[in-house]
C-alpha cells in the first residue's frame, strides 16, 4: 500500500468522513463544469430540492459543442444552441462563473483552469469529463466523474470515493529532437496497456519528466485515463510554481510564498512508498502514433502494423477488428499512410507549446493537395497568444485553416467531423471507432508536430525528417 | 424496445432477474455504448434507443447477423453479459443511462473501467466481475438459452441460469451499499455538513494561504 506519495497526502487532507461501504468522503477543491454533462447535474440537483452548497468552488466554461468557424449566436445547431443556453442559465441561478465565448477566458475546459491558475498543487479536481486528469500535472489529484457525481459536488462539495493504489512511473533519460510529451504518453499506454492503470493514480516522475515544461506534462496527465489511470500527476517543483505565478487565480504577495511552501511539502518524499515502480527511457522512444482502434495499439513511426504472431494472444481479437476497421495490412510500414484530415488541437495538445511545435515544421511549406488541415486553438488565450506570434498567418500561409476555440474534431459534438471512411492524422486522444463523427471514420493519434508533417506529405511521415530541413520559426 | 422508466433502480438492490444479452470483445469505450452525437442533449430520456447505435448499423446488413441488440430474442433482457475493461474511454454517464434505458439492470463482465463502474454504482446498476474462463462459460450458456431467465444474487455475488450457479466477484462496498439501498450516495455526502467544515478549515487554498 501506497504511502507518503502526493496522493496519500493530499487525499489524507481532503478526507472528510468514511461512509457506509467503506468509500471515502472526499473534499473537492475545484469543480469544473461544461455544457455536456452538467445540465441533467443541475436538473437532478433541482428535483431533490438541493442548492450548490460552494458555488465559488465551481467554474464554468463551454467547449463540447461549439462550432470553430462561426461562434455566433445562436448557433446553427439549435441543440447546440440550448445545450449552451441552458449552461448560462444554470450559472446565472446558482451563482457559477461561466467563462463564456467571447469573454477573453472560453476554451476547452482543460486548458483554461489551468492557464487561469485556478489549478493548483494540493487541490482535488473534478469535473464531468474523463481527460480531468490533466490537471495532476499540477501536482493535483484530479479524475473525471459522471454527472450522478457533478450533481453530488454541486450539492456538497464532497465525492463518494474509492482510494486508488499509486504505480510510480520512473522515466530516465531525455526525449529526442522531434519527440514530444505526447510520443512519451502513447509509448507508455502501448507498454502497460489500455487497462494496465486501472485502479491505480500514475505518479510520473525521473529525470526526462522533471525535464518537461507545465504544457508537456498537461498533454502526459491528460492520457494518462487513456492507460486506463483515472488520475496522473506530477510533483509540483520549480517549473510548476514558474507557470503559476502571476496568473489570475494564483495566490500573490505573501501568500504566494506561503503557497509555494505548502505545495512544496506536499510532493513525493525520499520514503515514499508506491504499489509498484516502472521504468522507461525516454531515449529510445521515437515519434509514436496509433494504428489501431484503441490507445494503446501504437507503434513507432519507423515501425510497421504488428502482426498477430506479434501480438499477445488475448489482445489478437482485437487486433483483427482493428486491421478490418483501419484497413492497414499486418506488418506493413505505417510510415506513408495516406491521410484525408489533419487536425491540431484538443485537450491533449491544444495549447501555445503544441501549435509552436507544429507550426516550427509547416513554417515555409504547404499543405499537400487534397488534404483537409486545420488547427484549432484550445482557448481565446491560446489564439491570442499565437496570433501575437503571428502563428495564424503562418498557418495559413501553409494551408491551414486557423479556426476558433473549442474541442472540435477530438469528438464529434460539433460540425467538425470525418466523413465516410476518411482517414484523420489527429492530436488528439481518442482513437476508437466512430470517436471523430463518422461510424466508419479513421483516426491515427500523433503529436501536432507529427500531424503538421502529415499534413505536408499528405501521408504518415517522420517528422525528424522534415524538422532536420526546416526553416527557423 | 425502452423499458417503461417506472422500473429504473430504486431502493435496496437484492437481485436482477431477467434474459441475458451478450456483447462480446474487449476495450468496448463509452462512445461505442453511446456515440458522441446522441450527448447533444439536456436530458437522458431519449438514449435508451441509441445504445449501441453506430455498432448495431455497422452489423444491420452483416450475413452473421445483426448485433445482439437488435436480435429479437434479446429485446427486453435486463442482464449484460461482457468481456474485459468494458465502459473505457469518456465520463459520460449517458453510456450507463443509455444500457438501464434499453433495459439493462445488471452488468457481468471480465473488468469494467473505473468511471463507467462507478457510474453504474450511482444509478443503482451492479457491475459483477468474472475470471475469463468463466465469462467465456457464462457467454457461452447465455447464448445457447437465450429465453432463459438467469438470476443475480447481489448478497451472495453469485448468477443462476440454464441449470448452472457461478460464483462472481463484487467488492464489498458495492455490495453492501446496493443491498442495503445506500448506493445512491447524496444523501449520505448531505449529512457530514460539520465534518465537511472541519475539512475545509485544513485546506490552506480555501483560504488565501493566511498566515
Amino acid at each position: 500500500m501506497s504511502a507518503g506519495t502526493l496522493y496519500d497526502k493530499v487525499w489524507t487532507l481532503h478526507q472528510v468522513a468514511e461512509l457506509p461501504g467503506g468509500s471515502t468522503q472526499l473534499f473537492i477543491g475545484l469543480h469544473l463544469i461544461h455544457e455536456v454533462t452538467s445540465p441533467q447535474a443541475f436538473a437532478g440537483l433541482r428535483d431533490l430540492g438541493l442548492s450548490v452548497r460552494h458555488p465559488e468552488r465551481t467554474v464554468a466554461t463551454v467547449d463540447h459543442i461549439v462550432p470553430t468557424t462561426s461562434q455566433a449566436r445562436p448557433f446553427a445547431d439549435p441543440l447546440a444552441e440550448e445545450m449552451l443556453v441552458t449552461l448560462e442559465r444554470n450559472c446565472a441561478e446558482y451563482g457559477i462563473t461561466l467563462h463564456g465565448l467571447g469573454s477573453g477566458r472560453q476554451g476547452i475546459v482543460h486548458v483554461i483552469a489551468p492557464e487561469l491558475g485556478l489549478t493548483q498543487p494540493g487541490m482535488t479536481v473534478a469535473c464531468g469529463d474523463s481527460h480531468t486528469s490533466t490537471h495532476g500535472a499540477f501536482g493535483a489529484i484530479a479524475f473525471g466523474i459522471g454527472t450522478s457525481q457533478v450533481r453530488d459536488v454541486l450539492a456538497s462539495q464532497t465525492l463518494s470515493m474509492g482510494k486508488l493504489k499509486v504505480r510510480r512511473i520512473w522515466v530516465d533519460g531525455a526525449l529526442q529532437p522531434g519527440v514530444y510529451a505526447k510520443d512519451l504518453v502513447l509509448h507508455i499506454i502501448r507498454s502497460l496497456g489500455v487497462k494496465g492503470g486501472v485502479g491505480y493514480a500514475y505518479e510520473f516522475a525521473g529525470p526526462a519528466i522533471e525535464a518537461l515544461s507545465m504544457e508537456e506534462r498537461m498533454t502526459l496527465c491528460n492520457m494518462a485515463i487513456e492507460g486506463g489511470a483515472r488520475c496522473g500527476y506530477v510533483n509540483p517543483d520549480a517549473i510548476t510554481f514558474a507557470y503559476l505565478k502571476g496568473r489570475p487565480f494564483a495566490p500573490s504577495g505573501e501568500a504566494w510564498d506561503r503557497a509555494v511552501a505548502w505545495w512544496s511539502s506536499l510532493a513525493s518524499g525520499p520514503d515514499a512508498v508506491f504499489d509498484d515502480t516502472v521504468r522507461f527511457d525516454a531515449a529510445s522512444i521515437a515519434p509514436t502514433i496509433t494504428w489501431g482502434i484503441t490507445p494503446g495499439q501504437g507503434i513507432g513511426v519507423d515501425e510497421t502494423v504488428p502482426t498477430l504472431e506479434q501480438t499477445e494472444p488475448d489482445e489478437r481479437p482485437l487486433a483483427e477488428e482493428a486491421y478490418r476497421y483501419m484497413d492497414l495490412q499486418p506488418g506493413s510500414p505505417i510510415a506513408g499512410t495516406p491521410v484525408d484530415v489533419c487536425f491540431i488541437g484538443s485537450c491533449t495538445n491544444g495549447r501555445l507549446s503544441d501549435l509552436q511545435a507544429a507550426a516550427a515544421v509547416a513554417k515555409g511549406r504547404h499543405v499537400a493537395p487534397g488534404i483537409k488541415a486545420f488547427v484549432v486553438p484550445g482557448s481565446e488565450q491560446v489564439a491570442a497568444a499565437a496570433e501575437a506570434e503571428g502563428l495564424d498567418k503562418l498557418f495559413t500561409t501553409a494551408g491551414f485553416e486557423w479556426r476558433e476555440p473549442g474541442c472540435s474534431m477530438c469528438l464529434a459534438m460539433n460540425p467538425d467531423r470525418l466523413e465516410g471512411r476518411q482517414i484523420s492524422a489527429s492530436s488528439s486522444n481518442r482513437n476508437f471507432k466512430g470517436r471523430q463523427g463518422s461510424a466508419s471514420g479513421r483516426t491515427l493519434l500523433m503529436s501536432p508536430a507529427m500531424v503538421a508533417a502529415a499534413a505536408i506529405n499528405g501521408k504518415v511521415s517522420d517528422v525528424r525528417e522534415l524538422l532536420a530541413s526546416s526553416a527557423p520559426l | 424496445m425502452t423499458a417503461p422508466t417506472a422500473s429504473f433502480p430504486v431502493g435496496p438492490i437484492v437481485s436482477v432477474c431477467g434474459t441475458t444479452v451478450v456483447v462480446r470483445g474487449d476495450d468496448i469505450d463509452t462512445d461505442r455504448i453511446i456515440p458522441a452525437r446522441f450527448l447533444k442533449c439536456v436530458t437522458f430520456e431519449a438514449l435508451g434507443p441509441a445504445a449501441f447505435a453506430d455498432d448495431r448499423a455497422e452489423l444491420a446488413g452483416d450475413p452473421a447477423g445483426p448485433h445482439p441488440f437488435d436480435r429479437p430474442e434479446h429485446q427486453g433482457a435486463s442482464i449484460l453479459l461482457v468481456n474485459r475493461n468494458f465502459g473505457c474511454g469518456s465520463s459520460r454517464e449517458h453510456a450507463p443511462q443509455a444500457l438501464m434505458r434499453w433495459g439493462i439492470r445488471a452488468v457481468v463482465g471480465e473488468s469494467f473501467a473505473e468511471i463507467f463502474y462507478g457510474n453504474c454504482l450511482a444509478l443503482g446498476i451492479p457491475c459483477f466481475t468474472a475470471s475469463h474462463d468463466l465469462m467465456l462459460a457464462i457467454q457461452e450458456a447465455a447464448a445457447a438459452h437465450p429465453s432463459a431467465v438467469f438470476s443475480l444474487d447481489v448478497a451472495a455475488a453469485s448468477l443462476e441460469g440454464s441449470g448452472c450457479r457461478w460464483q462472481l466477484e463484487l467488492a464489498p462496498g458495492p455490495r453492501q451499499t446496493l443491498a442495503s439501498g445506500q448506493w445512491d450516495a447524496t444523501g449520505q455526502l448531505l449529512a457530514n455538513g460539520t465534518a465537511l467544515e472541519a475539512t475545509a478549515v485544513r485546506l490552506p487554498y480555501l483560504s488565501g494561504f493566511p498566515g
